[in-house]
This record gives structure tokens, sequence and C-alpha cells, in this order.
């Protein structure tokens, strides 16, 4: 799977999560860009996300990404490991 | 109702956008030493699935102490029903390892708590909902920790002993059995280690959502909505096979097939029996053939004693589901449905959508499982008269045939030979009397719910309050503790009528008017003028809508009086002890 096709699956995620259909997650998206997105769903998504590619991020991950794109980036990682 | 495997977090908090009006109002608040946020969404997302309304106040983050000595204390003002009180085991063993390992850890800390909720009671009237500390394996001792009496192995299993030995004396303390609850589903998925690091969140994004639905179960069980009787379907659901088919020594029950599977799920209904649920039967079996195993196979654990009412027969289920109900005269919301058979359940759900059917896994291995994990039978009281209660319908029913061979029902009633014994309240009929106030619903003046704790206080309050416990026997037994009444002298003319429940297993006795002879005797000798009723519509108790008026109670906006000097007490059949 590359970026793209992952930056699409959590798309879907975070419209499935978060209950908003108009969510259009791009590279450069953070948590700001997004209303619903605060330190507590960050929770939600990540523990969506890591079911969805059976992964698992490290604490320092979940607390590191700067945006989408990084997170997308660390998931291409883990699944063609 | 459908009842499946339990929901998402993501369902949960789809929840908290939902209507709450018109659901009962709970307040909780919740004090922890950890991050709660998850939690308290969680617990409110739960409770719209039961029509609770649950209004959360969390205290500050880390802050117990400072929050309950803190006179002006926003919990203070908040009021709430309930109090959480969530110390976890990872700030406990921090605590244990600071304090270096000590031989007392775990009774400081059963004075600690106890200390804090006494605090809490000087200043406002609640319950306490504490939580048991799960077991963290810490290996400093490795399995010798059982031989050591300062390690925290040690420690935190006696802790939790101490807990339940505290609440079982605590009529306001209850605890929620965390360290089971994590047995269940097993530490790893229970707690995310990531989650306590970075944000001191001690459960999982899906284990919240248990713990919640456990305390929201817990919540529901004080406002009187416990399930009272398990109907059971048989083939296939308490023996394997079919006993019209495959007849009595081929049935799959103890060491046949997959009997074992059987065995346990009847050792588990068994034990719910003993506890008070009252058992029925419904299965499309010829009526000879449904009971034989129960008369004559070894294996069984249940016996024909056990069920308070047997139908077996080739109607529907939901027609007989009925009259199971007319039978024991309970709410259709009181009552748990358990087939194997799919068809059937969605039948009984479609024409009874109140009563509670579990959708079973395909796989009877796992029902035992899956019917603990649902946690069905959440109760707030136990008492001694619990474990007769199917006696009690079986004589029931025994006085419904007998009512049919006489012609009057003068005559029936007569023949009954009824005592009645009135007493005011004591240590032995409070825990029942508040049952009575938690669980009565239809016939019930005013729906007032309280705790023991809050029907002790009642009872103390001797200038205020005069209380009435009334038991009833007849030649076929005692139904037990049945009636209730709670009188308020509001001045030193008038009484008020705060409580009068019956239960409904003897309506139509004449027992209404003999409690209302004995409130009128007790207004006349002591002087009281008058006696005022009121009543409560809830959506249960229509049955005492006209209850005053019935018994010439005059209204005057929305209350009913009775001027005690024009009361003739009507005899009856029941005989005063």
């Amino acid at each position: 799977m590359n970026t793209a096709e992952i930056l699409t699956e959590c798309n879907k995620i975070f419209i499935d999560q978060l209950d908003n259909s108009s969510i259009v997650l791009k590279q450069e998206t953070t948590a700001s860009d997004v209303e619903e997105w605060d330190s507590l769903t960050h929770i939600q998504l990540i523990v969506a996300i890591e079911k969805h590619f059976k992964i698992r991020f490290t604490t320092a991950e979940i607390q590191g990404f700067k945006n989408v794109g990084e997170m997308c980036v660390a998931i291409e990682k883990k699944t063609n490991k | 109702m459908f009842l499946n495997a339990c929901m998402e977090f993501k369902q949960v908090k789809a929840n908290l956008k939902k209507d709450f009006t018109g659901f009962k109002k709970i307040k909780v608040a919740i004090l922890a030493d950890s991050a709660t946020q998850y939690l308290a969404q969680a617990i409110r997302g739960v409770g719209y699935e039961k029509k609770l309304d649950i209004e959360i106040w969390e205290a500050d983050y880390d802050s117990v102490d400072i929050t309950v000595r803190d006179e002006g204390s926003e919990l203070y003002r908040f009021k709430p029903d309930f109090v959480f009180l969530f110390l976890s085991s990872q700030k406990l063993k921090k605590k244990f390892y600071k304090t270096g390992s000590d031989i007392n850890f775990a009774d400081d800390q059963v004075i600690y708590l106890k200390e804090v909720v006494k605090n809490i009671s000087s200043h406002i009237k609640t319950n306490f909902l504490l939580f048991n500390f799960p077991d963290v394996l810490d290996s400093v001792f490795g399995n010798f920790a059982g031989k050591v009496n300062s390690s925290f192995s040690y420690q935190v299993k006696k802790l939790n002993l101490e807990l339940m030995n505290w609440v079982q004396k605590d009529a306001s303390a209850y605890l929620i059995d965390l360290c089971g609850l994590q047995a269940l589903y097993g530490a790893s998925n229970a707690i995310d280690n990531r989650l306590y690091i970075s944000s001191d969140v001690i459960f999982s994004i899906d284990f919240v959502v248990h713990v919640a639905t456990n305390c929201v179960q817990v919540i529901d069980a004080f406002t009187g909505n416990s399930k009272k009787c398990l109907i059971l379907d048989l083939d296939n659901t308490l023996w394997g096979g079919i006993i019209g088919d495959d007849g009595l020594e081929n049935i799959q029950i103890g060491d046949l097939g997959i009997g074992k599977v059987y065995t346990e799920i009847q050792l588990w209904i068994k034990a719910l029996k003993e506890r008070g649920i009252i058992l029925a039967v419904c299965s499309k079996n010829d009526e000879v053939n449904a009971r034989e195993p129960f008369e004559k196979h070894p294996d069984m654990v249940l016996h024909s004693d056990d069920i308070a009412v047997f139908v077996a027969n080739w109607s529907n289920k939901h027609d007989n589901i009925k009259y199971i109900q007319s039978v024991l005269n309970i709410g259709f919301d009181s009552m748990v449905f358990i087939d194997d058979n799919p068809f059937e359940r969605n039948m009984v759900r479609t024409y009874l959508p109140d009563v509670c059917v579990p959708e079973l896994p395909e796989d009877p291995v796992e029902y035992l499982l899956f019917l603990s994990k649902l946690n069905l039978f959440e109760t707030n009281s136990y008492t001694e008269e619990d474990k007769d209660r199917t006696l009690l319908y079986k004589s029931e029913a025994l006085r419904n045939e007998a009512s049919r061979t006489y012609t009057s029902e003068a005559d029936f009633l007569a023949s009954l030979n009824m005592v009645s014994e009135v007493a005011a309240f004591d240590p032995f009929s409070i825990p029942r009397v508040s049952q009575l106030t938690q669980r009565s619903n239809q016939f019930n003046l005013r729906t007032k719910r309280y705790t023991e704790a809050e029907v002790k206080h009642m009872v103390s309050e001797k200038d205020r309050y005069v209380t009435f416990a009334f038991i009833l026997a007849d030649k076929y037994g005692s139904h037990g503790l049945i009636g209730v009444i709670i009188l308020e002298k509001r001045n030193s003319n008038t009484l008020f009528v705060d409580t009068w429940i019956m239960s409904c297993r003897v309506l139509k006795r004449g027992m209404e008017q003999f409690m209302l002879n004995e409130i009128m005797a007790y207004a006349r000798n002591n002087s009281f003028t008058e006696v005022l009723g009121e009543y409560i519509e809830t959506k249960k108790n229509g049955m005492v809508k006209d209850h005053y008026r019935n018994f010439g109670f005059i209204e005057k906006s929305n209350l009913w009086f009775y001027d005690v000097s024009d009361y003739k007490p009507v005899d009856g059949y029941i005989t005063k002890q």
C-alpha cells in the first residue's frame, strides 16, 4: 500500500470515528484543521488506525506526529515490514 | 430488547449527541487519581442505552483530598446521587514502593478511603461507588510473594478483601469489581500503558466501555430496573439434543457429548435461583416429555422444585411468556428469555420488546461466558428472603388453583386463614424494606426509592417518621414482608403518607384495606386529625391511580385528605397477629 492509499483509508477512519463526513485529509492536515480532532479523540483515532492496519505505534510516535502525512509514512513503514 | 456484545467507544460517544429528554436524571461525581474524561463520556453514553440522563461532574485531575476537604467545593454544591471514588492500581503500586514495603499498607489504604467517604458524608447524603484494585504482577518476589506479607502482591489482595468487608457493613458504599472485569477481558486488553504514560489514562478505549457499562448497571439497579425472572427454553438450551426425539437417555447433560456445557449452565442458573431470581420454563414440547428430565435424569442440576412456572406446549412462545407474566405478576422488563433458536428469540423480541432476549453465540460452549459478560442480574440489595422467592411464587400458583374451586371470592379469602404481622422497621427488615422501595413499580403511590442507609436514617428520626412493615401469611405459607408504609408527621395534626408500597403478590386479598386500618388506628391513637396522601404518576403505577379516591379520600390540589374522625375500620379476612 502506498502513502496515497493509506491517506484514503485514514480519511475513512477519521470520518467514521469523528462522525463527520465532510473531513478531507491531506498530507499537511493537522489537528487544528479538524474541529473534532482534539487530544481526547486523538487516542480514539490512533486506536482505530492501529486496528485497521494491524499495527502498533510507539508512545513517542503517538505524541510526535506533526501532521497526517507523518502518520501515513509511519503506517507505510510498519505495514511494509 | 436486543442484547448483544458490548458497544464500541465510537457508538457510546455518538450517543452523547442524542436527545436525553424525558430520561431519568442521575448525578454522578467522579473523584480519581487519574484522567477520567473517557470514563465520564462512556458512562453518560452507556446511560443513554438505559434511558438514564447521567450528569457527570469530574473533580479536577488528581485532586481527591483537596476536593473533599474544601467546604465550598463544587462537589458539595453539585449534590451527586453517586460519588465514584476511583483510585488506580498503577498509583497504588507507586505509593506502595514510595512508602517502602509495609505490612500495614492495605489497612492504611482502607483507613484512608473510609476517611474520604466519612468526610464527604458529613457534607452530603450520597452513595459511594468504589473500585477494587486489579492485581499487578510486579515480580519483585516472584511467586514467593505469597509467603511475604510485605509484598505488593499480598497487600493488594488483602486490600481488595478488606474493601469487601467494609462495603458489607457500610450501607452507602458499593464496589465495582474491576478485578473480575479485568480477569474477564485480560490485562493486556484492559490497560494501554501508552495512554497511562502519556495522558494518565488507566483503561484502554475498548475496556473503558466495559467499566462504564458495569457502572451504569449498578446505577440502573438503584432505579428499580433489575431483572427478577429468567425464562428458559429446554432443548439445546438446558441440555443438548431434543428430548421428544432423542429420548431421556440420549440428551446431552453430564458426561454425554458436550453435556458438560449444559451442566455448567444449569449450575449457574441454580445459583441465580438461590440468589432470588425466579426461574420459569417456556418450551415447545409435550409437557410430559419436557418434565421427564427434571424428574428422572440423574445428571440434571435443575429439578421441578426449582421452576416457579413450567410451560411446555406448542403455542407461540410470546403467548406463553405472557401467561408466565400473568402468573408471576411482574413487569416484562424484569424478564430475561434464553433460547438457542434465533427464530424464537426474534419472535419474542417482536411481540414483547420489553423482555430482555440475549443474542446467544453460535457455539453452546460460549453461552455461559457470553451471558456472564452481559451481567444481566445486577442488583443493589440481597436479603435472606430472596433465597425463598421461587417457593413464594410456587405457593402462589397453588393459591391460584385453589381460588378456582371457590364460587365466591369471599369464601376463597376466608379459606386462606390470612394473618398479618405489623411492626416498625427493625435491623432485620430494613434491607427488605429498602429493596421494596427500589423494586416495586406497580403498587407504589409515590415511587420514592430509598437505600438502606436512607431507610435507617428515617427510622432514627422518630420525631418525624413512623414506619410499618407488613408480613402476610396464609395456610399455603408466608408471603414474607409484602407491605411498607412510611408516615411523615407534618405537624401535630397531619400525617403524610410518604411511602405506601404493596407487593403485587398479594393483590386482591384485602391487604390494602388492612393497611389503611393500621394507618388510621395509628392516627387516632396519636391524636392526628387528618391523613394526607399523594399519588405521583409513573409509567408503571397506573394500578393505584384511584387508590385514595376508592378509599374515600377527598382531593384538594393534587393531594388526598381523610378526616380521621370520619374513618370506620373495614374488616376483611386478615387477622392481625
